[in-house]
């Protein structure tokens, strides 16, 4: 067990290495303790499906899982995701977790511009993993703290509905 | 009504269809390309140190240690841009007389607004310029501030341009009719005084900028988060004295605009700069609190207004004053007069009555700037005149619809010219009430909210008509002197293999533009809407046009396109029918195959036609040279803009005892002309409307009495999120414009329009059992309570 | 606010990952005030984005598994100070034997905050307008704190000294919350007014009374965002003890809170208001608690 060792204060501006597996594959990256997971993300290793929007929690457009949970990457720093499972937009489509999401997103045009619309997918994937039926009122409530400037969220509401019913069909078969 | 421009039941018929955007998958994988995701080689990063003061005068830049720091590669000021960049100045000359100061990247001895950028600074990171930013010392010296719209008119008072005559930056007056004589004869006159909150555009991608000037080639390429490259690349070009052809602006996906990316920004005219002094790509991305004090505001407005009606309910004039302040400079190259303009001119659209007079004041202060914003003084001119009406109602004891049945200009009595000089080519606000009426099961309504009120629990009804200003000639800009082109290019080829791409100068923001330009290729050449590629947005690449503002993208891009695609066809035709030794006029265009044109057997797919052109024009005969690629322009004619026009209705609750409103149902009817993507225009209205919600519920810039932002951040600065917006109904009835063989009209602020305006009649609707009234937006539950006397 | 240097990128510090609770301490003690102990970070790292705060050492107590977990102790439930804002939903012993702090949770911000966002790391800040500091003292609640000299328990009531201000000392850490068990003759009711769901309230209230049939033996009410601190209204609370919920005792416990807070200025929400809005909840929770016997 490793204790405190006062040096490490007057490294403030050094990198240090952090692991993590990301999109199910484990890398390393020299961080300084300062920077963001998500700017780590963006910058590092080049996942820029992953948008920064306030850099306070407060928009939602970050959101990546962490250990399988929705956060707001720009909520936490990159060293306190070492050892972290990390998945992003990048991870979620390539391994078909959310491809009827984001099908159905397409079909309906729930998105404009884009740039909240990883975050919306993240949050959207959560909810229908722990909600199988989500009524409309549940599904606003658990996208609240994400913001779409462009949509009026109607057809993203939609999107996930539709989504909600089309899976329970599919586990009744 | 005239018919469909095409008959969906034929192959290749996209005009009038919902399909999805071919370019949204990108986004949904995560693979968009903003310019805040762009990293270059030898990339820098821009921070700025922002005045604190709203007013006052720089006495000394101390940057010595911040140039010193490991990792910054140059601190500027003012003097330091100001040697390679020319000034600018926001007027234009159609607004007679007005007035605006200079404008520099920054600012050269004096600070006219709290959140100024003042000082820059590149580095090799964002971390690193921020570090530098706090070893920087200005010293300031206070000048007095101008915040309050009365403290800016009174004479004598602190001025926010020392030495000028006052704070007027300009004034307009219109009058026709005989409007004393119209209120001195009236039955009925009703007067309120509205006041609007400042409230700004909140892209969830802030603005976003790299400047990449390679001193080697005297080239300057801007990758920008903009909606009018073509706008930038002259300016670009004329500012830093780069000739316009080595100037070249990218405009690639950007996380919404809104009226917002296409003003000039010192910042972004810094950046620049920097990259120019430097030689190396220099990068700025707008953080949030930035994006709150730098981005234009917009809708500071007070104004006092009469209407004056007969006996019957017959309105009979209207006069108004419009005060607007708009920060320290008017904005450029669009200024900030426009807003107010259209406030004055779109008031009383939608009636009939002759006796209008409206004055116009356009006010300095020390804020930042305002300037257009997606419905452009359309939300102040809607709920000043709605709330009238709607007041005018109440006191005739008629109900809402029927005094707008009564007032509005009939359906069959167009064309028609407004009060203040607007020409209607057709409008259809009677067939829209009457639409909007059943789908709101008006009367089922009215019928819920009487039986509510008994038990205490008090809903609102609000409707507002609207007319929206679309597809802009050279009456907007143009004639005031301003580089902004109304109209727009098109390069379309069909390609070797039999495909077609189609270059065009209007650009896309996720409204769809490209879906529904490769719609109306692929429908009018005949073939299918994969095998259309559009690109947009590469001043390089793309030829020159106004791009995308004003809701013109469908409506002077979509017939731009559908122009240069007839005449592609014509001459893929003329190559065919040498081919086939038919006449031209005997052959068409089907699915990509050629056909005769009566009986559609196949002939030739068009592939084999560009297979010939291209490879063996040698079997052709003597003389002919194949173009397969058209390039044609269009600018519109005729009217100088298409106006569309609309309804909005909703439902509301408010809670007496706390002043919360909840949203539970909107309406719209609108009416764009030729609807080309059903499904985007639901969007464009739907995302409007929630727009209009934010602003009428929760939006709104905040300011100390000493002219500091109060709430620039997104957890203070209430936008609308998913939880409190309600669901959206949507009808349309298409009148097409006759200008154009598209006949599309424009659509993005339809929504933006009317929504405060219905929400502040539902509102005073629901509260008037309290002989409560509400004249200000946005309505905050302090409001509500205050004009209950509950506290 | 201040736009002069505004930042987005935190000052530089350096980072340690503390495996015990003796760890942090150690760490902490030996970096002296510039340490800060960073838990789910929801509210720190903004502040240190924004460079509101800039310590030169974080101490990342969220793998020390002491800290962790939810279990019964006798008459109380020992909520480990990591818990997740999420586990308030989630974990059925907080459901049955804390639901006040089950109702309160689905309006602490949104789902993805709530996901890393700490029961300890909350009470730690003690933000005035917080859901959870204010449901500690409506709960009579004791805080485990962990310090050099050993480690101590402090009730909620003595817990929430000013903005911000906690009987926290510099290098103490929260290791749990103890709640007593929720009872059978026990009522809760929470409730607050956001202007959108998630945001900060513009007041909210959370309360637990036990009941003999209807007459009430014991009330506590607390209050937040109405104030520096969590506020329990104490003058409310006595107008209401003793007594059964009828219409003239819950106007008698809306009048006594014009003594019991005294709301700050603010530019949106002037005091009158927001006590104006205090009494209206107080008056709709007080119905919901007569309704739920």
């Amino acid at each position: 067990m490793s204790g405190f060792e006062e040096t490490i204060l007057d490294e403030a501006d050094e990198t240090v290495r952090v692991r993590f597996v990301v999109n199910g594959r484990k890398v390393a990256c020299e961080v300084a303790p300062r920077e963001t997971l998500v700017d780590c993300l963006r910058g590092e290793l080049e996942l820029t499906g992953t948008h920064v929007g306030c850099e306070m929690g407060a928009c939602g457009a970050c959101l990546v899982q962490v250990d399988g949970r929705a956060v707001h990457s720009c909520l936490m720093f990159a060293v306190q995701a070492d050892g972290a499972r990390i998945d992003t937009i990048e991870g979620l489509t390539e391994s078909g977790a959310i491809a009827d999401l984001q099908a159905e997103f397409h079909r309906r045009n729930a998105l404009q511009c884009g740039f909240c619309t990883p975050g919306m997918l993240v949050n959207a994937h959560e909810l229908l993993s722990q909600m199988a039926q989500p009524s409309r009122e549940a599904i606003r409530d658990a996208l609240s703290g994400n913001y779409c400037r462009c949509t009026g969220y109607e057809a993203i509401v939609d999107a996930i509905d539709a989504v909600a019913k089309a899976r329970s069909v599919g586990d009744a078969r | 009504m005239t018919a469909p421009l095409t008959s969906l039941d034929r192959p290749n018929s996209y005009i009038g269809r919902s399909l999805p955007r071919p370019n949204a998958k990108r986004l949904l994988a995560g693979r968009g390309r903003y310019v805040s995701d762009l990293r270059l080689p030898r990339m820098l990063y821009a921070a700025f140190l922002r005045s604190p003061r709203a007013h006052a005068t720089i006495v000394s830049i101390n940057a010595d240690e911040a140039r010193v720091l490991e990792g910054v590669h140059l601190v500027a000021t003012g003097a330091d841009l100001a040697k390679i960049c020319t000034a600018w100045t926001g007027t234009l000359d159609h607004f007679k007389g007005m007035t605006s100061a200079p404008q520099l990247p920054l600012p050269l001895d004096r600070v006219v607004w709290a959140g100024q950028a003042v000082v820059a600074v590149v580095a090799e990171s964002r971390a690193i310029a921020e570090d530098a930013l706090e070893l920087i010392e200005v010293d300031y010296e206070d000048l007095p501030a101008v915040v309050d719209i009365d403290v800016a008119r009174e004479a004598g008072g602190p001025q926010v341009n020392p030495g000028s005559a006052s704070n007027i930056c300009f004034r307009s007056q219109l009058d026709s009719g005989t409007v004393d004589d119209a209120f001195a004869h009236a039955a009925h006159v009703v007067e309120e005084e509205f006041f609007f909150g400042r409230h700004t555009a909140v892209t969830l991608e802030p603005r976003a900028i790299v400047a990449d000037y390679d001193p080697a080639a005297g080239m300057l390429t801007v990758h920008h988060g903009t909606q009018t490259p073509y706008q930038f690349q002259d300016l670009y070009s004329r500012h830093y004295g780069i000739p316009e052809a080595r100037v070249r602006v990218i405009a690639t996906d950007i996380g919404g605009s809104f009226g917002m990316k296409l003003h000039v920004y010192h910042e972004d005219m810094a950046v620049v700069g920097l990259s120019i002094l430097l030689g190396r790509p220099v990068k700025y991305v707008a953080d949030r609190i930035e994006s709150f004090v730098s981005d234009i505001h917009a809708r500071e407005h007070r104004v006092r207004a009469r209407m004056a009606l007969d006996t019957k309910g017959e309105i009979l004039a209207m006069d108004v004053l419009d005060l607007t302040a708009i920060g320290a400079f008017s904005t450029y190259p669009r200024t900030s007069v426009v807003e107010g303009n259209q406030v004055i001119r779109l008031i009383g659209a939608p009636y009939r009555f002759r006796n209008y007079r409206a004055t116009l004041e356009v006010i300095f202060q020390n804020k930042v700037q305002t300037s257009q914003y997606r419905a452009v003084g359309h939300p102040i001119a809607c709920a000043v005149t709605e709330r009238m009406v709607d007041m005018a109602a109440a006191k005739l004891g008629l109900d809402p619809f029927a005094i707008r049945a009564q007032n509005v200009i009939a359906d069959d009595a167009y064309p028609q010219t407004s009060p203040t000089g607007y020409r209607f080519e057709a409008l259809s606000h009677q067939a829209c009430l009457k639409r909007l009426h059943e789908m709101m099961g008006y009367d089922d309504l009215r019928a819920e909210q009487a039986e509510l009120r008994k038990r205490g629990v008090y809903r609102g009804i609000g409707i507002a008509t609207f007319v929206e200003i679309t597809n802009p000639s050279p009456a907007f800009y143009g004639v005031g002197g301003a580089r902004i082109s109304s109209q727009d290019g098109a390069i379309v080829s069909l390609t070797p293999s039999g495909e077609v791409r189609c270059l065009i100068s209007v650009t896309e923001q996720g409204q769809g533009t490209e879906a529904i330009i490769s719609q109306i290729v692929a429908d009018q050449l005949g073939l299918a809407q994969e095998h259309v590629k559009v690109i947009t947005g590469d001043t390089e690449v793309t030829p020159h046009g106004g791009a995308t503002w004003a809701c013109r993208g469908a409506g002077i891009g979509g017939e731009t396109a559908l122009q240069a695609t007839r005449a592609l066809k014509r001459n893929i035709l003329e190559i065919a029918a040498l081919i086939l030794q038919e006449q031209p006029s005997a052959l068409d265009i089907v699915d990509g195959e050629v056909v005769d044109a009566g009986t559609r057997n196949q002939r030739m797919p068009i592939a084999e036609i560009a297979r010939i052109a291209y490879f063996r024009s040698d079997t052709l005969p003597p003389g002919t040279q194949a173009q397969l690629t058209v390039s044609h322009h269009f600018a519109p004619q005729g009217y100088p803009f298409a106006f569309t026009n609309g309804i909005q209705g909703c439902s509301l609750e408010v809670d007496v005892d706390t002043g919360f409103i909840r949203l539970l149902k909107h309406f719209i009817v609108e009416d764009c002309g030729r609807v080309i993507n059903p499904m985007l225009v639901d969007e464009q209205l739907r995302g409007g409307i929630v727009q209009g919600l934010g602003a009428a519920l929760f939006e709104e810039c905040r300011y100390s009495d000493t002219g500091q932002l109060v709430n620039g951040s997104l957890a203070d600065y209430l936008v609308p999120m998913p939880m409190e917006m309600p669901d959206i109904l949507i009808t349309h009835v298409e009148t097409p414009t006759a200008d154009t063989e598209l006949g599309a009209k424009g659509v993005g602020e339809a929504g933006t329009a009317a929504a405060s305006a219905c929400v502040l009649n539902a509102v005073n609707d629901a509260l008037a059992p309290f002989a409560a009234t509400i004249n200000a937006i946005p309505i905050t539950p302090t409001k509500v309570l205050k004009a209950l006397k509950r506290f | 606010m201040d736009f002069e240097e505004t930042a987005v990128k935190a000052r530089a510090f350096s980072y340690f990952r503390a495996a015990t609770i003796d760890q942090a301490l150690d760490a902490h003690a030996r970096a002296g005030d510039d340490a800060r102990f960073i838990a789910g970070g929801q509210s720190l790292v903004p502040a240190l984005s924004l460079r509101l705060q800039a310590p030169r050492l974080l101490i990342d107590i969220t793998h020390i598994a002491e800290l962790r977990g939810i279990r019964r102790e006798g008459a109380c439930l020992r909520i480990g100070a990591l818990t997740r804002h999420c586990e308030m939903l989630s974990e059925p012993l907080i459901a049955e034997f804390a639901p006040l702090l089950h109702a309160a949770a689905p309006f602490v911000a949104h789902p993805a905050i709530r996901n890393r966002g700490t029961f300890g790391g909350s009470v730690a800040l003690a933000d005035p307008a917080s859901e959870f500091p204010a449901m500690t003292l409506a709960l009579d609640a004791e805080i485990e704190i962990a310090g050099s000299s050993g480690s101590r328990r402090v009730k909620a009531d003595d817990f929430f000294v000013d903005l911000f201000e906690t009987a926290l000392q510099p290098g103490e850490l929260i290791t749990a919350i103890y709640v007593p068990l929720f009872k059978a003759d026990q009522r809760f009711a929470f409730d607050e007014l956001a202007r959108r769901r998630g945001d900060y309230a513009l007041v909210g209230c959370g309360m637990l009374a036990t009941f003999t049939s209807d007459r009430i033996d014991d009330i506590r009410i607390s209050f937040f965002s109405v104030g520096n601190t969590p506020t329990r209204v104490k003058g409310a609370e006595a107008a209401l003890i003793g007594f059964g919920l009828d219409a003239e005792r819950i106007a008698a416990a809306q009048a006594a809170l014009e003594s019991d807070l005294a709301p700050p200025e603010n530019d949106e929400v002037p005091p009158a208001m927001r006590l104006h809005l205090a009494r209206v909840l107080l008056g709709r929770l007080l119905g919901r608690l007569g309704e739920a016997g």
